[in-house]
């Protein structure tokens, strides 16, 4: 029963986990690396649900702490896209290398 | 190995494949439009993993907001930001990005494994644990109940800070130092619809 071991559920968050830093960093675009961001975000929400699963004495504290992570995704989507609006508004385009006024 | 069990462990492999699949497809997509597709498949995937963990409540919301709301949000930032498909393939085959990426990727994936794979975890002992989520709701109320209010400020201080964000700042329209003409022009057809 492999749905049943602890082990199983961390490596799939450590795939998620490595999936969105390459795509953080492989992607041209800023939407691209704000999609890669909540791919990070969902790792972590497996790895709290699989402790609190397997380990924890009361379950809801993983639950408490997923749900936590779901609304400071939904925050942080809203705040990057309206970013991303005012970046396109300013520049014209939404590749984070042609957005380098304090480069230096 | 009864009938039943067999079932539940291919609808796991299932969603594994699932949240596999939507991850390759979102970071090796070239069209941002798959890119977000690929992310709901994913967070599907996530959310079925969540039911295997005991928790119907958090599989419904992932549902809810993840692929519900986020990925909306993501789509109205496509349509607002368009990127080209030579951007987007440059992307492809920037060599010094790829490697990077992939350095990173895979340093960290063996580092994370061999964590995983050498701790001993220690089991919860007690069996008569509550998932319901009429005991979530007690706890965030009761024992978490600065989470709760901490999580409704962040939502409200977000909304008023993307409505200022995309009004363009807390003065009015912000100024092109590249494009100045098309955003004047624009400037002045936003003014006479609003006036």
């Amino acid at each position: 029963m492999i749905s049943n071991h602890l082990n199983s559920y961390l490596i799939l968050a450590v795939f998620l986990l490595i999936a969105g830093i390459y795509g953080l960093i492989q992607h041209r675009s800023f939407i691209g690396m704000l999609v890669s961001t909540e791919l990070i975000l969902n790792g972590a929400g497996v790895n709290f649900m699989a402790f609190n699963r397997f380990l924890a004495p009361d379950p809801a504290v993983g639950q408490v702490i997923t749900l936590f992570i779901m609304g400071i995704a939904a925050a942080e989507a809203a705040i990057v896209v309206s970013f991303i609006l005012a970046v396109f508004r300013k520049y014209r385009s939404i590749d984070p290398d042609e957005v380098k006024e304090l480069h230096g | 190995m009864t009938f039943y069990q067999i079932v539940a462990e291919g609808l796991f492999f299932a969603f594994i494949i699932l949240v596999i699949l939507g991850s390759l497809i979102t970071i090796r997509a070239k069209i941002l439009m798959q890119t977000v597709l690929g992310l709901a498949v994913a967070l599907l995937g996530v959310a079925g993993i969540y039911f295997y963990l005991g928790s119907m409540f958090l599989t419904l919301m992932q549902i809810l907001i993840y692929v519900g709301a986020i990925c909306i949000v993501l789509v109205f930032g496509i349509m607002v930001g368009y990127t080209p498909t030579e951007v987007a393939e440059k992307a492809i085959k920037d060599w010094r990005n790829k490697f990077l990426a992939i350095s990173s990727a895979v340093t960290a994936f063996l580092l994370i494994l061999a964590c995983v794979l050498k701790t001993d975890w220690i089991p919860a002992v007690a069996d008569d644990r509550n998932f319901s989520a009429a005991h979530l709701g007690e706890e965030f109320l009761y024992t978490y109940c600065l989470a709760f209010e901490l999580i409704s400020v962040i939502l409200l201080i977000a909304i008023i800070g993307s409505i200022i964000l995309a009004r363009g700042g807390a003065g009015g329209m912000v100024t092109d130092h590249r494009a100045g003409k098309e955003v004047a022009a624009v400037q002045e057809e936003k003014g006479e619809v609003s006036t």
